[in-house]
């Protein structure tokens, strides 16, 4: 501990500590733009300066340590004058063009010339004009406004791990440049639009849409992967127009992936806006609800509970599966599934470790190697795959990967593709053994897709008694870690939507619709499975795009998206969460739960539940975590997988994503597919 | 005796004499009432009449968009949508002024950086729906055309005082 004195308070801080953190522990305000807590430390705009007792000159207070007996004043005259002075300078070649500058309003050198500027100019001179660069569809740039922090550089160096970014030339001619003409690479770039404190780098997208003061903002929870990153939704007239993200340390710390916050115009397009049915000549025509309800409970009447299934999408909310479910027992079905087709991931709550993130997302950084089977971590969850980088970075984590994938932000020992690599290790016969026998604490990283194989229970058994032999599956450190790529599949599993007595799974439902065994199938927001659909097999679709799933549908229910319902998520942790409904769905679009709750009182099958709080409760009666906010359902360490199951000799292969296209409503955005396009043009090159 | 003089002013109606050479005063004066609406009184170049959008001599629009006046308006008056034009430069889709709620404060002329949004010296705008005074742009566009050469000799005179 060093003990220094600011503004004559006494106060000690930790070793290696610097002034600045000193001074914010006393709550002085320091003003600054290059610094940022999870960049290194530039020390190059100056603004920080405050002075130190015995030192001739002001000096920059983020870039000082902290010294024993130090004496530091921030509120003297001095300190204003430095300040002031170094503000002028950075206005100097500052275009001060606020009003048509999107940062305006929430620009941190806008209020910090407020704070701590003159208010005047003594310039008379011209100021520098500079080029601006190409930064891909996502990011708009006006290099006139750059003040040269160089946040955007450190970030995509330090924490994004994509060295497309640099700085040329010195003083007035210092530029930031991009060595990528056809766009920033990797899935993090958009996070250097909030790190810029001018408005030199800007959402390309969301340009000149909306002033900050006028957006509504609502806290809410992100669902295009399976991390739930905590984001903030700005809605103006009923519409989304920007995404950003919200600090949360357990899951995204303050970044967000591309894809959360640009996909959003898809929100707007190819929407669901009414029920469809199918006509006599075969084509979707719009419908009232009563009528949908009325051809729906048709179908259902003279079925056979066993010709009936249902399966669940990749973003449906917890309440609706609830209910879907609730439905699918009052007519006795047992066809339900939530899995991929030939998952094998465990359907029993108490073998849940054999699909939870079990050490979480932050246990990464705790983990001292890391064996990355069958996943690609950077397209299924970027931020995951930064927290990779960032425990690589911090603690020399060491990283393998079985089943290969795309150059990462980090080293990666590649063990093949080969499905005995996971058997060698099993018998303790493979090199990467003595890179475990050295660890403390291994993690496995499953992706899901790699348990969608005939013999997926062998390989997870087989790296549940790897994980046990090393240390690494006990209640003290659990580090078999499932990543899923879909938002609702832990919550689904988590309420049982898996078949029950008898019940097909996906696979036998797909193949029950082809032999025309399964007479009627529900879809709630599944849009990744090919059907070969017999002409008297009934499909219901319920979802919120006009996507695949719509399209063989027999009869199209029109359900919400994710800014527009409260509906609970579990993310790939067991970390239950919420969303807020930041506007309303388009047209007769309903909350899914409704719908299903509607049309059970349709059919005289009467769900026990009036209101979202009654629904809540039935939630409650599964699980007590599941309604409590941000509680963490953990595994427990049972036998998971079976390793009597023998290896198949088919290889692991990477599966081939397109990061900007994973689910309806990116499909359906403009931007996606520019990103798209500009993504496969890179890859040209 | 102060009865007597009371009661000799109200016999030969003192007091009607008195108002009567007032009258008779101000007619061999200058009159202050004009002949509305053949003649106009004379009004302050920071006169607060009807509002316009003014242009550039070029022809070019001034508003950039800013939302300032959106902003600064007390009586929520001003809506305003935007979007990068064809030229990527920051112009509005909408500006939609609702004249029935403008209180004719003239904050919005404060706001505006580049002179975009003035109040004008037209005061004779009444109509005789209210949907009349539901302004929009080619509206507010088309008021500034009209009195660009007032407004623009008004923002000069005034500018020495800002």
């Amino acid at each position: 501990m060093v003990k220094l004195f600011v503004d004559d308070k006494e106060i000690e801080v930790t070793d290696g500590s610097t002034v600045m953190q000193a001074c914010e522990k006393i709550g002085a305000e320091i003003p600054r733009f290059c610094f940022h807590e999870r960049l290194s430390i530039a020390g190059n705009c100056r603004m920080c300066l405050v002075e130190v007792e015995g030192s001739p000159k002001p000096v920059a207070s983020c870039a000082m340590p902290a010294v024993e007996g130090m004496k530091v004043i921030t509120k003297s005259d001095k300190v204003k004058t430095a300040r002031e002075g170094v503000m002028e300078f950075l206005l100097i070649n500052h275009p001060l063009d606020c009003p048509i500058c999107d940062q305006g309003g929430e620009c941190d050198l806008q209020d910090q010339a407020l704070f701590y500027g003159r208010g005047k100019t003594r310039f008379v001179e011209d100021k520098r004009a500079v080029d601006n660069k190409p930064f891909g569809p996502l990011i708009k740039t006006i290099m006139n406004r750059c003040i040269h922090c160089t946040r955007c550089v450190r970030f995509m160096d330090e924490i994004a791990g994509v060295h497309d970014l640099g700085a040329i030339g010195r003083g007035e001619d210092m530029e930031i440049i991009s060595n990528s003409p056809k766009g920033l690479g990797g899935e993090l770039s958009g996070n250097i639009i909030d790190l810029c404190p001018v408005g030199a780098l800007t959402s390309a997208p969301y340009a000149f849409k909306a002033r900050p003061w006028e957006l509504k903002k609502t806290n809410s929870i992100d669902i295009f992967d399976g991390l739930g990153s905590a984001i903030e939704i700005g809605s103006k007239d009923g519409q989304v127009l920007r995404v950003l993200p919200r600090l949360n340390e357990d899951i995204n710390e303050e970044w967000l992936a591309d894809k959360s916050r640009f996909a959003i115009d898809g929100l707007s397009n190819q929407r669901l806006d009414s029920p469809y049915k199918r006509d006599l000549k075969g084509k979707l025509v719009a419908c009232s609800w009563e009528e949908a309800f009325k051809v729906l409970a048709e179908n259902f009447k003279g079925l056979k509970s066993e010709e009936i299934a249902a399966l669940v999408g990749d973003q449906a909310c917890l309440e609706s599966i609830v209910s879907l479910k609730d439905l699918m027992t009052e007519f006795n079905v047992t066809n339900i599934d939530c899995r991929p087709l030939l998952s094998s991931l465990p359907t029993d709550t108490k073998n849940r470790s054999g699909w939870l993130f079990n050490p979480t997302i932050s246990g990464i950084e705790k983990a001292d190697s890391l064996l990355i089977i069958g996943s690609q971590p950077r397209y299924e969850a970027a931020l995951l795959d930064a927290r990779i980088r960032k425990s690589w970075i911090a603690n020399g984590l060491k990283i393998a990967r079985i089943g290969g994938g795309d150059n990462a932000s980090y080293p990666i020992e590649e063990l093949g593709n080969n499905v005995n690599v996971i058997e060698h290790i099993y018998k303790n016969k493979h090199s990467y053994n003595k890179i475990l026998d050295k660890s403390n604490k291994p993690l496995f990283l499953i992706g899901e897709n790699l348990l969608n194989r005939k013999d997926g229970e062998g390989i997870l058994g087989r790296i549940r008694e790897i994980a046990k032999k090393y240390n690494s599956f006990s209640d003290k450190w659990n580090g078999l870690a499932i990543l899923h790529s879909s938002a609702s599949r832990v919550g689904a599993l988590e309420v049982g939507f898996v078949p029950g007595n008898k019940g097909f799974n996906t696979k036998d439902i797909i193949d029950g619709v082809a032999s025309n065994h399964i007479k009627l199938l529900w879809l709630l927001g599944v849009d990744d499975i090919n059907l070969n659909k017999k002409p008297n097999t009934f499909v219901v679709y319920q979802g919120h795009h006009g996507d695949k799933g719509a399209e063989i549908a027999d009869l199209i229910l029109p359900g919400s998206a994710y800014t527009e319902k409260d509906a609970t998520y579990l993310n790939t942790e067991g970390r239950v969460q919420r969303t807020n409904a930041a506007v309303s769905p388009p047209g007769d679009a309903k909350e899914d739960w409704k719908i299903i709750r509607a049309f059970s009182a349709f059919v005289d099958k009467v769900l026990p539940y009036d209101n979202i709080s009654e629904l809540r409760k039935r939630l409650a009666n599964i699980n007590k975590l599941l309604v409590i906010e941000n509680s963490l359902i953990k595994g427990s360490v049972t036998d998971i997988g079976d390793t009597s199951t023998k290896l198949a000799k088919n290889l692991i292969t990477p599966k081939n994503i397109n990061y900007f296209m994973t689910c309806p409503i990116s499909r359906a955005s403009e931007t996606m597919a520019k990103c798209s396009i500009a993504k496969s043009s890179l890859a040209a090159k | 005796m102060k009865k007597i003089y009371r009661s000799i002013w109200f016999l030969f109606l003192g007091e009607l004499c008195l108002g009567m050479f007032l009258t008779l005063k101000y007619m061999f004066k200058k009159p202050v009432t004009i002949n509305y609406p053949f003649e106009k009184g004379e009004l302050s170049p920071r006169f607060r009449g009807e509002l316009a959008l003014r242009r550039y001599p070029n022809g070019e629009e001034r508003c950039i968009a800013c939302k300032l006046c959106e902003a600064v308006c007390p009586a929520l008056a001003i809506t305003i949508e935007s979007e990068p034009r064809e030229d990527e430069s920051r112009r509005t889709t909408r500006f939609d002024i609702d004249m029935t709620k403008c209180i004719y404060c003239g904050l919005c002329e404060e706001a505006c950086p580049v002179d975009a949004i003035v109040q004008g010296p037209n005061y004779e705008f009444a109509k005789e729906t209210r949907s009349e005074l539901l302004y929009d742009k080619a509206k507010l566009l088309e008021n500034g055309d009209r009195w660009e050469s007032v407004l623009s000799k008004n923002i000069h005179v005034d500018k020495q005082f800002k």
